[in-house]
């Protein structure tokens, strides 16, 4: 038996004090229980099999020798070279994914991360634990983004297993036609789902926030996933131009420029900046929000 | 009511209240007033009954108490401290169960408490384990430990919830309606566990609607209707302030009614086989020879001690019902 367990309700109670890694605890229980939701699995399982479905249905449609290309260059980027290299296809699924899969899923994540907790009760006695309000949000919001990492690499390595299977591996050629070595591909690779990962960052923070303000999961989660639409399809509409640059989304497919040769650093700047802003923001409001809420539920 | 009185003397620094509230309010956003310029004391050591019918305003005091809510106006103090400000310094003394258990469905028993004591950041985690363990042990739960909380019955979610008030030995322990749900024997063992952490000294504040089993383990009770304090004090001067009813049993009941009036009773009820009122400022023995003298066939003769369901209804006028 442990030594507080020995003790009788006094003295021992009282010297209590936070340990100096006070937040790691919580962040770590916090990861292990989003891992273990049926729902974020389901989540990642989807984005593991678009990889797969691009793959097979590039090969299906190349099997009689011709290029996807033919076509005429629609579809996600890059698709066409896949035949050529399969390490291509790591790109061509992030870029299928970015628009919608990967910030659905984490739009789901970080609405349901305080609306859930609230949705079934436990966060009241997260609180009275006490958890602390800011402590908790901070490890919701980092656990979000670690799930961001994730699901970026899940695609990444999804896409690199059957790229791998289903077409030759070799020196690449990039957008500028240089070629580039296998090392070199694989290296910006990562480096692009990194920056994928890091585009979802604003995305997570609007969830966070939706989140704190509803006591219904679902509904924290159908909310951000609806504003995730909408701001993609206005930042189709050509009279909202000028808008553009604010919306999340704007920068978004600015990845590709890291397989330019040299990079073109520019639009990728701009994305992490309007990410960063995102997150300041919306994090700056999801702690307004939380730190005075009355917790009912 | 003995319990306590022992630890009472114990504990460091009892003189201060465990709680004290002091014109605590609180006005829902809907404009509902649930709680209205309370003043609560608990005194250390006590085992602290809160009393009141459905919706009194029970569960918003302690949402109050526990920091979860702002009050609307009014002042709070837990052990010592004032709330909601000093939650990160108070509530790891803190043990509550408030308003039924809340559980991961998809976590086991033990997953669920290793999930409630990684929040709190003066737990240490390389006792974790073990106190857990022994939570689990102190509910009778140790068996179902490893079962996902979403199979458990609502008795053992209860059990649940009450070991994780009980993860880290507390000062207070703030438990609203926790015998909700279980069976005679549970509600037992609960009581006794209460009785049993009340010897080691923690203060109970226990909300109920169930006065016998406030009567059974509390020292000090309040009682609340419709978010005002109507009592608070002692429980045996709560339910010595309601007295017992003169119960006389005689198959004569009409002679017997009228002769207890003619002496001054009050509130004579006539059932089968039984005559009983209010009895009046004198020897009872004096009715009982009234009675024999009129020629009323006396069966039984006696006063009903007062419990304190008498003492709440004489104190809020009422039952138990809902107040809009
Ligand atoms: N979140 C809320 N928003 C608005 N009004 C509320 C809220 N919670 C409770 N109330 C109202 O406040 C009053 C007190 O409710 P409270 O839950 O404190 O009662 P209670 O004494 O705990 O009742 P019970 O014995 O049923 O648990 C009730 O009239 C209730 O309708
Ligand atoms: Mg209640």
């Amino acid at each position: 038996m442990s030594r507080a367990d020995a003790l009788p309700a006094e003295g021992s109670h009282a010297g209590r004090t936070p340990g100096p890694l006070w937040s790691l605890g919580l962040f770590r229980s916090e990861l292990v229980i989003t891992l273990r939701r049926w729902r974020t699995l389901a989540l990642l399982g989807v984005l593991a099999v678009v990889p797969v479905l691009v793959g097979i249905a590039v090969k299906i449609e190349t099997r009689g020798g011709s290029s996807v290309g033919h076509r005429g260059g629609d579809g996600p980027a890059f698709i066409s070279q896949v035949t050529n290299n399969g390490l291509f296809l790591v790109f061509a699924a992030l870029a299928a994914t970015l628009p919608f899969f990967l910030p659905m899923a984490v739009g789901v994540i970080a609405g349901d991360s305080i609306a859930g907790e609230a949705n079934a009760g436990t966060l009241r006695y997260l609180l009275v634990a006490p958890a602390g309000r800011t402590r908790l949000l901070l490890a919701k919001y980092t656990t979000t983004l670690v799930f961001c990492l994730l699901a970026a690499l899940v695609v990444a390595v999804s896409a690199l297993a059957v790229g791998a299977l289903l077409f030759p591996l070799g020196d690449l050629t990039t957008i500028s036609g240089t070629r580039i070595s296998l090392a070199d591909g694989l290296g910006r690779a990562l480096l692009i789902a990194l920056v994928v990962a890091a585009s979802l960052v604003g995305v997570a923070a609007l969830g966070l926030f939706v989140s704190t303000l509803t006591g219904s999961g679902i509904a924290a989660m159908a909310t951000t996933v609806g504003l995730l639409i909408t701001v993609q399809i206005l930042d189709q509409i050509p009279q909202l131009d000028a808008l553009g640059p604010y919306f999340f989304s704007h920068y978004w497919l600015s990845f590709a420029d890291l397989m330019r040769d040299p990079v073109q650093w520019d639009d990728l700047q701009r994305n992490l900046g309007l990410q960063a802003l995102y997150a300041a923001v919306f994090g700056s409001a999801a702690w307004a929000r939380f730190a005075g809420k009355d917790i009912t539920a | 009511m003995g319990p306590v009185s022992a630890a009472e003397t114990e504990v460091g620094g009892v003189d201060d209240p465990v709680i004290h509230t002091r014109a605590l309010t609180k006005r829902y956003r809907g404009g509902q007033l649930a709680v209205d310029a309370l003043d609560l004391s608990v005194p250390a050591g006590s085992v602290f009954g809160f009393l009141g019918p459905n919706g009194s305003g029970k569960t918003t005091t302690i949402r109050m108490l526990m920091g979860l809510i702002e009050p609307t106006s009014g002042a709070a103090r837990l052990l010592g401290h004032p709330m909601p400000r000093a939650a990160r310094t108070v509530l790891p003394q803190v043990g509550a169960l408030i308003e039924g258990p809340a559980l991961y469905g998809f976590l086991s028993g033990r997953d669920n408490l290793l999930r409630y004591d990684a929040a709190d950041p003066t737990a240490d985690p390389r006792t974790r384990r073990a106190r857990v363990a022994a939570a689990l042990q102190r509910v009778g739960l140790t068996a179902a430990a490893g079962k996902k909380a979403r199979a458990y019955s609502l008795g053992m979610k209860q059990r649940l919830g009450l070991a994780s008030a009980l993860l880290q030995p507390r000062r207070l322990l703030v438990l609203d309606e926790p015998t909700n749900g279980l069976d005679p024997q549970g509600m037992r063992e609960i009581r006794a566990l209460i009785r049993e952490l009340a010897a080691d000294g923690t203060t109970v504040f226990l909300s109920s609607h169930l006065l016998d089993e406030i009567e059974q383990v509390c020292s000090h009770a309040a009682v609340m209707a419709q978010g005002r304090l109507v009592v608070q004090g002692p429980v045996a001067e709560l339910a010595a302030r309601a007295r017992g009813r003169l119960v006389v049993t005689t198959p004569d009941t009409s002679e017997a009614a009228r002769v207890l009036k003619e002496q001054g009773v009050a509130d004579v009820v006539v059932t089968e086989e039984q005559v009983s009122g209010e009895p009046p400022e004198r020897e009872p023995a004096e009715l009982n020879a009234a009675l024999v003298a009129s020629g009323v066939r006396v069966r039984g003769f006696g006063v009903e001690r007062a419990s304190l369901e008498d003492a709440f209804v004489a104190l809020t006028g009422e039952g138990f019902d809902v107040a809009g």
